[in-house]
């Protein structure tokens, strides 16, 4: 059982540096912020949500297990509100997205016009 | 090859990856377009540094590095958001119009 188990969390370890790694590749080669932020918000919060799991899996007591769960929860939980923060300052203050973004609904919503306005519903 | 000789090359695997996921991170700080952009590599930053530290603890043992990790985390947040209201009041920094950043009128675009 404690073979299995060691199996187990290497495996997580090994699965979350590779959403590590991803979200890091992603973040060198997306082409603007926001989609930049998908990479680094999503992946990477996945890669060390699952580390921090295996670490719980192989703690022997029940106190560090509820921490580490803990700790992942509170991650999932801020995660998209930091992301959101950065994303609408980013906006407002005139970060623009790459022009292939096309249904760009937020600059219609707060009055900014962008260099293609002619934006089809 | 026993459960735990694969534990052992699963961790020094996953070290290697969070170096260079480290080193990757780091490049995109470096040549950040605007100011945003370093912000969102400074949060990806300590979010690996929080999976960094995860395999340390299993690594050691010492499971004391869980709360390091949680505390971290806060911190990252904080850092995060604090840095969001300060794009939101000053625009990009290495725009050019940061000297109203420090002036006495930060507060009328609230």
């Amino acid at each position: 059982m404690s073979g299995f188990l060691d199996v187990l969390v290497g495996v997580m370890i090994v699965i979350g540096s590779l959403f590590a790694v991803v979200a890091s590749v992603g973040l060198l080669r997306f082409p603007d912020l926001y989609t930049r932020m998908h990479a680094a918000s999503k992946a990477g919060t996945l890669g060390s949500g699952l580390m921090l799991l295996a670490l719980a899996l192989e703690a022997p007591h029940l106190d560090i297990f509820t921490r580490a769960v803990a700790g992942v929860v509170f991650f999932l939980l801020t995660a998209p509100v930091s992301a959101h923060l950065l994303a609408r300052a980013a906006y407002l203050t005139g970060v623009k997205p790459v022009p292939e973004t096309e249904p760009d609904d937020y600059s219609r919503a707060i009055g900014v016009t962008r260099s293609d306005p002619e934006g089809e519903r | 090859m026993s459960a735990s000789e694969f534990l052992e090359i699963c961790v020094l695997i996953s070290l290697a990856l969070l170096v260079l996921s480290f080193a990757l991170i780091t490049i995109r700080i470096v040549r950040g377009p605007t100011f945003a952009d370093r912000v969102l590599a400074l949060d990806m930053l300590v979010s690996t540094g929080i999976g960094f530290i995860a395999v340390i603890g299993v690594k050691t043992g010492f499971y004391l590095y869980i709360d390091i990790a949680i505390a971290l985390g806060l911190v990252g947040f904080l850092a995060t958001v604090a840095f969001a209201r300060f794009v939101m009041h000053c625009g990009d920094v290495l725009g050019g119009e940061s000297a109203m950043c420090y002036g006495s009128d930060s507060e009328k675009q609230r």
